[in-house]
């Protein structure tokens, strides 16, 4: 069946994070962007609790959401799988709040994300308890190395098996990664470290750590002064041998020996993660959107639908250029997650959203910040923070550039070999 | 005869103002824009350099003659070091360039050296309004006639260094048309705002100002008795807001070709990816359309065209975009990086949509 009817109980949802987007996040974004690397306790306390109140302890997509097994056998027969989709809707509405704030989101966020698709079901209950506990706890990814992102398979973070004490010694550095501090000095989180387990395998030698808040050995040593997204931390990470139990290896310690399964393990993560990400450049491209035509009705300007585009103006046609951008864009993450939810393979679509969502938040917020003219250059409105926000979107979790190569290889049948 | 190479002259000048900009200016930038401000004797050794002097002939302090293409060049010189930096330095043409064009001999004699003989020293002007649709010939802020004065009223924001003015050149309508009056610091009715936050150029200091019933003796109408043309005024805001953009657009583009001719991504430098190469190509390219279009625009200037006011329009109409494609293509192509305030990038995109605003805030 084609159809686009909203779950009614994302509906629900959505009425809810409404409020905690207009009150708790909205009137302190600005005094979150302008006081860099201070912590919006207050957004993240509510969040717990309410989270925690709702049984929803865990950002991680699969967690209590999408995973069909977990739920309940009546909520079963009432609905299809929407885990992934309510996932989606929160976090677009969380942007839509302000995308800064929600990178700060207490529950696993990327980290339990990576545990979700990579770990095995013991794994999965011990990692993930600690995000329904009673104070917030965060979670954190890191991949990104100084001298490589975009070329995961090139990380140089190695993981040795200590024989004796059955632990791995990990050591290398990571950058960039969002959460970290948060994850590892400000709460009992954890940061899930890729590392390879034998550089001579390269991909097929890549595995997921888990690093928990506290483990010696592992230190931050850098938060980055960044354009947008401020509240948000995005910390550089040490590792000088870093000792961690054997269990806490993710998935297989075998190197299988054609498959490059650690790697795709990471990528898996990615068709989960990047619709999501996308979701959050819909919110911020829908705020941006929203003001715009509201500073427009209040100089008297109405946009005219119907009309041919010879007969409007510049600023109509734009606005109504921008509609047609974000609601395409938010109809494919919509495809992509429902996608997910149904488990079918979805790394085309996924892609495909992410380029769409970060292609339109910064042509959206560009062409906002153009219209309003020496208005919305000042800070006296938020879209010129809208406009710093939304670039990130086209960068991380896959640049536009390694995520159009997805779509391409997806499109042409090429494989990684064939088009790079 | 076409030409498109810079006399020896403007060789010269371009020489010196990058030797400014790559000692002094580019490597003052990051902490000016993170504390908003740049030190006095930075922006005095900018002025040293005698953009302003030189474009001024001796009768008026100066030591040569105007040239609206020797003007583009050092303005697009000063933004490839830094847009804010290169704003500020030119800030006293705001006040000297019309007067120049537009005054009548006396202004000229009285007013002009005492710009252009001393020390730098914030003679401003303002031109933009806080509306969305602001248009230059459509003034909100108004004159009228009463008794043997003007008064001004309205609103004025983007005025770089208000609240240290010596002197302002204001813009109001009078008579349906745009015509500058000549106001100073003191005078009562003039109100000068706090600070504007801004998304970019935080380094140059932008204020409100509000305008009620301002006193202007009729002598300090710019151009006296008669109206001036005011779109020769427009015409040289226009082509300096063009070639602002173009060296901002440059410094861009030759950080992010630099960066991705170093980088290794999968085996080969981030440069050899040909979504990459394809994209710097392009940036160079379009940054080359507007330099020409700017560059001929300010012949037709020099020239006496008639055309000329509609080649500045478009000039500066084209650099909009190209310095936001531009701009937002380099922070791209540095990848997370390009997202980091180490890197000047993402400034540069910050300023690059300022662009779009900016007509105003130089003359050339
Ligand atoms: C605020 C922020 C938060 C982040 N959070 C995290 C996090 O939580 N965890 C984490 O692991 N990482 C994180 N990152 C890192 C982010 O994922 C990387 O920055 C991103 O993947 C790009 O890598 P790079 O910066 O090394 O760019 P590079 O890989 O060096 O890329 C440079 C340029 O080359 C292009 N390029 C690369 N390969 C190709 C190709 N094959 N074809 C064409 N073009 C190509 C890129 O698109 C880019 O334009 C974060 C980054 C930022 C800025």
């Amino acid at each position: 069946m084609i159809e686009f009817e909203t779950p009614k109980p994302i509906v629900k949802q959505q009425y809810l994070l409404q409020t905690v987007a207009e009150e708790m996040m909205r009137p302190h974004s600005r005094y979150f962007d302008e006081h860099e690397h201070e912590i919006p306790w207050d957004y993240i306390n509510f969040m717990h609790q309410a989270m925690q109140a709702v049984g929803a302890g865990s950002l991680a997509p699969a967690s209590g959401n999408g995973d069909k097994e977990k739920e309940p056998d009546d909520k079963k027969k009432k609905y299809p799988p929407i885990g992934y989709q309510s996932l989606a809707f929160m976090l677009e509405m969380l942007s839509w709040g302000d995308v800064g704030i929600y990178l700060v989101t207490p529950g696993g966020s990327l980290g339990a994300a990576a545990v979700e698709a990579t770990g095995t079901p013991e794994q999965k209950k011990k990692f993930l308890a600690r995000f329904q506990a009673e104070e917030p706890a965060f979670g954190a990814m890191a991949m990104t190395e100084p001298q490589c992102g975009s070329d995961t398979s090139a990380i140089r973070t190695s993981a040795v098996l200590d024989e004796e004490t059955n632990e791995w010694v990990l050591n290398g550095e990571k950058i960039f990664v969002t959460a970290g501090k948060i994850s590892l000095e400000d709460s009992d989180g954890l940061v899930v470290i890729w590392a390879t387990i034998d550089p001579s395998a390269g991909r097929a030698g890549m595995r997921p750590f888990v690093v928990e808040a506290g483990t010696p050995g592992v230190s931050v040593t850098k938060l980055e002064h960044k354009m947008g997204i401020r509240a948000s931390d995005t910390a550089s990470i040490v590792l000088q041998d870093a000792r961690v139990p054997f269990e806490n290896l993710l998935g297989s310690p075998e190197i299988p020996k054609k498959e490059t399964k650690g790697f795709k393990g990471a990528m898996a993560t990615f068709d989960a993660t990047r619709p999501l990400v996308a979701a959050t450049g819909i919110g911020v491209s829908r705020a941006t959107l929203e003001l715009l035509k509201e500073l427009l009705a209040q100089q008297g300007v109405k946009i005219r639908y119907g009309l041919p585009r010879q007969k409007l103006t510049s600023v109509e046609r734009d606005v109504i250029d921008m509609e047609i951008m974000l609601e395409s864009a938010w109809l494919m993450v919509i495809k992509a997650v429902w996608l997910a939810d149904n488990r079918k393979p979805n790394s085309l679509e996924a892609s495909m959203s992410k380029v769409r969502g970060g292609d339109i938040v910064t042509k959206i917020t560009q062409k906002a910040l153009e219209i309003m003219g020496p208005i919305g250059y000042t800070r006296d409105h938020l879209l010129e923070k809208w406009f710093r926000d939304a670039k990130i979107t086209d960068i991380y979790e896959g640049t536009g550039q390694i995520n159009r190569l997805v779509v391409a290889r997806n499109i042409l049948g090429y494989r990684g070999e064939q088009l790079r | 005869m076409y030409g498109f190479e810079p006399s020896e002259e403007q060789k010269m000048l371009i020489d010196a103002i990058q030797r400014y900009t790559t000692n002094d200016l580019r490597p003052a930038a990051h902490d000016a824009d993170e504390g908003g401000f740049f030190s006095e004797d930075l922006i005095e050794k900018g002025w040293e350099l005698g953009i302003l002097q030189a474009s001024l002939p001796e009768d008026y302090g100066g030591f040569g003659e105007y040239s609206a293409v020797t003007g583009v060049l050092a303005a697009e010189e000063l933004a490839h070091g830094d847009l804010a930096g290169g704003i500020a330095v030119l800030t006293p043409g705001l006040y000297a360039m019309p007067i120049f064009l537009a005054g009548t001999e006396q202004q000229k004699e009285s007013l002009l050296p005492a710009v252009i003989e001393a020390e730098w020293k914030p003679y401003t002007a303002a031109l933009i309004e806080p509306r969305f649709d602001f248009d230059p010939n459509d003034l909100k802020t108004e004159a009228i006639e009463f008794g043997d004065v003007y008064l001004l009223s309205g609103e004025k924001v983007f005025v770089p260094y208000a609240d240290q003015a010596e002197a302002y050149i204001i813009y109001a309508k009078l008579d349906d048309a745009t015509q500058g009056f000549i106001v100073e610091a003191d005078a009562e009715g003039v109100e000068v705002g706090k600070r504007q936050a801004m998304m970019g150029v935080n380094a140059l200091p932008l204020h409100k100002i509000k305008l009620d019933k301002v006193h202007v003796p009729m002598e300090n109408k710019l151009g006296g008795q008669s109206s001036i043309d005011f779109e020769k005024i427009l015409s040289s805001f226009r082509i300096a807001t063009a070639s602002l953009g173009v060296g901002l657009a440059r410094a861009a583009f030759e950080y992010s070709r630099d960066y991705a001719k170093d980088r290794d991504v999968f085996g080969v430098k981030v440069a050899q990816k040909q979504a990459i190469a394809f994209m710097l190509a392009e940036m160079a390219t379009e940054i080359e359309a507007i330099r020409l279009l700017t560059w001929e625009a300010a012949w037709m200037i020099d020239e006496g065209k008639e055309e000329a006011a509609k080649y500045a329009y478009l000039a500066q109409t084209g650099a909009m975009d190209m310095a936001m494609m531009v701009t937002d293509r380099a922070v791209q192509i540095l990848g997370g990086h390009g997202y980091i305030r180490e890197h000047p990038v993402e400034m540069w995109m910050r300023c690059g949509r300022g662009i779009a605003s900016f007509t105003g805030l130089a003359m050339v």
